[in-house]
This record gives structure tokens, sequence and C-alpha cells, in this order.
């Protein structure tokens, strides 16, 4: 026998590049939007639906399709999946879904905002726990804030009715901000309170520059997002509150991310892993959702995605002049968050540049040091000796 | 644990936990609260510790796991036992495997 040093069992980072030096899963991670519908009514929501709409419910997948997917995904070697919507938890299927999953031998990654948490969940995710922190997102410290919010004011106290049922059972979980003009007031409350919580080693992020809809479904919807959204300079006023953590983290990601210019749309990661909508068609990310990118499950199979469709989409170029002159020559596209999904939410096409997001990473790319004054990152040739020089 | 008593019993992956090979690593995950799993680690096998593993059926005794893999891998029976005892121990102790 191969002698190797006890013990026997060996923990290792969950990392594919450790875990798999030389290879790796055909599948790294799904995203599974359980349903579209919410019981809130957020104003700024890329994607809910309403909670009764029969007609929507009547084309989700059933329990017994959203298993076959999970089972073809445990079957492609996939380790976390995360499931979310629209308000996963409204499904009365959900224990169901979440119990076959772990079974399977699937982390879960639940995305919820927690209101609707009962006891008996609870009590099934302290026995059986999803291995991954939970993420919820809050909307504001009063019932106020969270009537402007979500539409309903006593959606505050059943948030926090289910983050304590969750803090009673220790499970463990983490919150997550959406930063708007309603709830702004209640920033210093909230991080207060969430430096109380056990699992919260960081302070909580926050959703701050808002995408519109995904679905490209209402016009008065965009508009509403789009009044709610913080201008560069404010949401930079925002970040630097903390100006040394948050220049840490941009230069570690820059230097991580940043690769240079190309006309290729999908330089990022989409297409590792998968994103399966409440209908039962697969996306390369979450947000992107054009329909020439979009693959239909019903009479096809993961595998033939990742075989022949994904890599198809993947090797699409630019060809907006627009986009041509300006993204793909330019080096912050890792680091911006101009891409084909963003683009298709603002425009309805896949290569059309987006002002806002441009803007937006402009003025942090000065911040830190990487353009001048009124320089366009697309004119800059030294950009990798200026990524080097970031300290 | 007392080897002697040990090697006449059958063991067998616990209910607790779910097995995954997944391109060639065994990975164990965890299914019940306690198991020590964090957030960014699971639990894969060595080569030898999958070895063993895959044999743990529930039905073969540890002196037939032994005298097999002694057989496939032309090792000593004594070597064997000590990886299939250090084996057994420490997934006990994780409550990984349980006998029947």
């Amino acid at each position: 026998m191969n002698k190797e040093s006890n013990p026997y069992t060996v923990r290792k980072r969950l990392d594919e590049a450790v875990l798999w030096p030389d290879r790796a899963p055909k599948l790294g991670g799904m995203d599974i939007e359980l349903t579209e519908r919410c019981n809130l009514n957020c104003i700024h929501c890329y994607i809910n639906q309403p909670a009764g709409d029969r007609e929507i419910q009547a084309g989700e997948m059933d329990t017994d399709r959203v298993k076959t997917v999970l089972k073809e995904a445990a079957d492609l070697g996939c380790l976390s999946v995360r499931f979310t919507g629209g308000e996963p938890l409204i499904r009365p299927d959900f224990t169901e879904l979440y119990l076959f999953a772990r079974q399977l031998g699937l982390r879960i990654i639940l995305f919820t905002n927690a209101t609707l948490i009962t006891p008996d969940l609870a009590e099934i995710l302290a026995r059986t726990p999803p291995l991954e922190k939970i993420e919820i997102t809050v909307f504001g410290m009063s019932p106020e804030s969270y009537r402007a919010v979500t539409g309903r004011p006593d959606a505050y106290s059943t948030t926090m009715r289910g983050i304590n049922l969750l803090l009673e059972k220790q499970v463990p979980f983490i919150v997550k901000g959406v930063l708007l003009p309603a709830n702004e007031k209640d920033v210093p409350a909230f991080e207060s309170w969430a430096a109380t919580l056990p699992w919260m080693d960081e302070p909580p992020d926050y959703a701050m520059f808002l995408d519109l809809r995904a679905r490209r479904d209402s016009v008065e919807k965009n508009c509403g997002i789009r009044q709610l959204r913080y201008s560069p300079e404010e949401g930079m006023r925002f970040l630097l509150r903390r100006p040394e953590y948050h220049r840490t983290e941009m230069i570690r990601f820059c230097k991580k991310f940043l690769s240079g210019p190309t006309d290729r749309l999908f330089p990022c990661g989409a297409g590792k892993g998968v994103c399966v909508d409440a209908y039962g068609r697969a996306q390369l990310c979450l947000t992107l959702r054009h329909p020439d990118t979009v693959y239909d499950l019903k009479n096809n199979s993961l595998d033939t995605m990742f075989l022949k469709f994904t890599p198809e989409i993947r090797k699409m170029v630019a060809r907006n002049p627009d986009y041509l002159k300006r993204c793909a020559r330019c080096f912050l596209k890792g680091f911006c968050e101009q891409c084909p999904a963003k683009s298709w939410m603002e425009h309805g096409t896949l290569d059309t540049p987006v002002e806002y997001l441009c803007d937006v990473t402009h003025k942090q790319a000065r911040n830190i040091g990487l353009l001048n004054e009124n320089e366009r990152a697309w004119d800059v040739t030294d950009w990798k000796a200026r990524i080097n020089s970031l300290e | 644990m007392d080897p002697s008593n040990t090697l006449d019993s059958a063991f067998a992956p616990s209910e607790n936990v779910v097995a995954r090979e997944i391109e060639g690593e065994i990975i164990i995950v965890p299914l019940v609260a306690g198991m020590g799993d964090t957030d960014d680690e699971l639990f894969t096998l060595n080569e030898t510790g999958r070895a063993i593993w895959q044999k743990l059926d529930g039905r073969r005794s540890l002196r037939q796991v032994i005298e097999e893999l002694a057989t496939e891998y032309e090792a000593a029976e004594g070597e064997i036992e000590a990886d299939v005892i250090g084996i057994i121990e420490e997934l006990s102790r994780r409550k990984m495997v349980s006998p029947k």
C-alpha cells in the first residue's frame, strides 16, 4: 500500500485549486432561483414578482424538476448551491428541496430576507446545517424604514423574529445591506448591531450601485431604480467612511482581477458555474438573461450546456463600435461592473457601454491612484505598471 | 478501541455523512451539526484512507478488509492492519463511520 502519514482524513480549504491541483469538477457552483416571487415588494429590486401571482407560480419548476437539476449538478461535481430568488422560503416545498440537496452532499448558501423563518425551519437548519452561512439582506433598522423600502411595516419585526430564531439555534448567518435614501440614516445603527452578531467577521456589504430590472419588464420600476441610485460621488463618499479598509480591498481586487483590455465579452468567470432560473432555464451568471445566452433545460441537460453551449457563448466578441472604442480597450474591465449582463439590463444588448457604471469605475480608480483626473482608462497604455505600483 | 474485538466487526459510513467521489477525490460531507466542518473547509481522504473507505460496506469485517488490501497491494498484513485500525479510530472519533 502506498504509505502516507496519518491522519487519513484531510481537512482541505474549499478551493478548487487546492482540492484539484491539475483538474476540477465540471461544475464549480450553481445558483438556483427557486422563485422570482417575493413576500416583500422592495422598491429597488431587480427581479421580484408578486407573492400571490398564480400565473407566474404555475410556470415555476415543480419539486421534481428542481430535484432533477440538483441531482445533475451533484453528478457534475458541484460542491455548493446557492438557493436564491425572489424569496426562496416562499415555496411550500422549500424544506423538502433543502433536505434533498443536503442528502446529495451539497453545501447550501441560502439568500433570504428572513421574514419566513419559522421555529420548525430554524430547527431543521440547526439539525441539518447548510454548511455555509445563510445570507440575510436587512433593509433598515426600524418599521418605518422597512415600510419605505419593502412596502411592509411588519417586515421589520418578522425579519428580526427570523434572525432571533437563527441566533437561538446557533445557525450561522451574515447580514447585508442595501443603501437607499430611505434607510441611509440607519447605517450606524445597522453596523453597530451587525458587529454584535457572532458570525460577522467583517463589516456588512451593501448593494449600492443598483441594477435595473433583469427581465427588462417594467419601464416604471426602472425609472424608480434610477432615481434611487447613488451618484458616483455619493457612492465614493459612502465607501470612504472606512478609507483604509476600502483601499486595501480595492488594491487586492485590482491586483487579482485586472487582466487587461480585450474585445471578448466574457473575460469574467461567467459560465464556470451556472444559474438556473425559476422556470428551468440556465444562464451563465445570475443576471445575464439575454435570450441568446440562455439555455433551456427542459429538453437538455446541464452536461450538454457545459459541453456545447457555454464554450460558444464564452467565445463571443463585441461588435458595437462604441464598445470597441472604449470597453474593449479599457484595462478596468475586471473592476468595472460593465458586462454583457449589465448591458442587457440597461440597453437590451450585450455590448453597449453603461455610462453610470463607467463613471462609478473611473471615480473609484482615480481614488486609488490608477487614473489621473480627467484621464480615461481606455487611453492608458502603462496599465500593468500602474497596477503593480499600487500599495 | 480494542483492536482484537474491532477486527471482527464490520463498519460502514455513518448515516450522518455523505461521501462523494469528485474527480478522484473522496469528499465526506457532514449532514448533521457538530462534526467540525467549517465554512471554507471540507474533509477528503488521502490515498490510504480512500482505499480502506471503499471497502467499508457494513458487511466485510475489518479482518476481511485487511486480507483483501494485503492481496491487492502486495503488502504485509501487519502494516495494513495498522492503517485500518488507524483510520477506523479517526473516523469513529469524527462520527463518520459506525460498527454494524
